[in-house]
């Protein structure tokens, strides 16, 4: 693949596609995570979706 | 499973647990087709050179800028008309992932810019509208978090998308009625594309593969928006819980 003269203006706009997508997939990834773990986190001390499961364990 | 089904947040989640795995997969398989067709089948443009091979980046993330507002256009009507539970949850997580497709579409575009036309930034209309739409998306991303209530945050953003909106046909159109550095549309005009076969077929490619990213990121956004107002109605449900036994 022979890029020319303008290679360094390609790559660079390869590069931040690819930062770009990278960031977008972290985002949703840790994001999933976190909510994942404080919804378990507030189960776990009883506390539920339902207005009569609200049960502190301390 | 009906489409009116997943206006349910728990059927919606169990429909992105089944999907997001096929759509990413979908996705990976999209992006080893376009990127190889993009780099190392398509050829170099006679008068731009290897220059061109920017388009398949650049052009994808133009059409998912806009395609992106439109949704949240759609959305904005559904939660400004019909009051649709997932409504404003897929205008809120669409809004990152336009603003990163417009930023991509800018900062592409500057990098094609420089060797073509000798500059990295002209006004022009097409490239000012371009920015406008970046700048509104990051001014409803800021509108959403400065609001409290989600419900409040989704009507007020619901409205500035559809003032937004009048921006589409102003970029579409931006390189017709003005006279503007930029080309005009070579993909999707009257009499059909003026781009070679060997060169639009790996467009398209890069177009689908982008498509399907978009799809897959906001399906798993829209989950974490829905889990995300799950733990904050859990959260107020506790508090609520701890201030009336003190009261008591």
């Amino acid at each position: 693949m022979e890029l020319g003269p303008h290679a360094i203006f390609i790559v660079a706009a390869y590069g931040a596609a690819a930062v770009i997508v990278a960031s977008l997939i972290a985002w949703v990834v840790l994001d999933f995570r976190a909510q994942k773990r404080m919804l378990g986190d507030l189960e776990a001390h009883g506390v539920t979706r339902r207005s009569a499961g609200v049960k502190e364990h301390a | 499973m009906a489409l009116v089904d997943l206006a349910n947040p728990t059927r919606f989640l169990n429909f992105t647990e089944r999907a997001l795995p096929w759509l990413a997969a979908a996705t990976i398989f999209a992006f080893a087709i376009g990127i190889g067709q993009a780099l190392f089948v398509a050829p170099d443009d006679y008068q731009q050179g290897a220059t061109v091979k920017i388009m398949f980046i650049h052009v994808p993330s133009a059409w998912l800028g806009m395609f992106c507002w439109s949704l949240m256009s759609v959305a904005a009507l559904g939660t400004l008309v019909w009051r649709h539970p997932l409504a404003d949850v897929a205008a809120k997580t669409a809004a990152p992932i336009g603003a990163a497709f417009t930023f991509l579409c800018l900062f592409t575009g500057s990098m094609w810019g420089r060797p073509m036309w000798g500059t990295y930034w002209q006004w022009d209309a097409r490239l000012t509208s371009v920015l406008v739409m970046f700048i509104m998306y990051l001014g409803l991303i800021a509108l959403w978090r400065s609001v409290e209530d989600p419900a409040r945050a989704g009507r007020a953003a619901a409205i500035l998308t559809l003032v937004g909106a009048v921006n589409l046909p102003i970029i579409k159109f931006s390189v017709d009625w003005w006279n503007t550095l930029h080309q005009p549309a070579s993909v999707f005009r009257l009499g059909g594309p003026t781009i070679h076969p060997s060169i639009l077929a790996p467009l398209f490619a890069m177009a689908i593969a982008f498509t399907l990213l978009f799809l897959t990121l906001h399906l798993a956004a829209m989950r974490n928006e829905i889990l995300r107002r799950r733990v904050r109605g859990m959260l107020l449900l506790r508090a609520r819980a701890q201030e009336s036994r003190a009261g008591g």
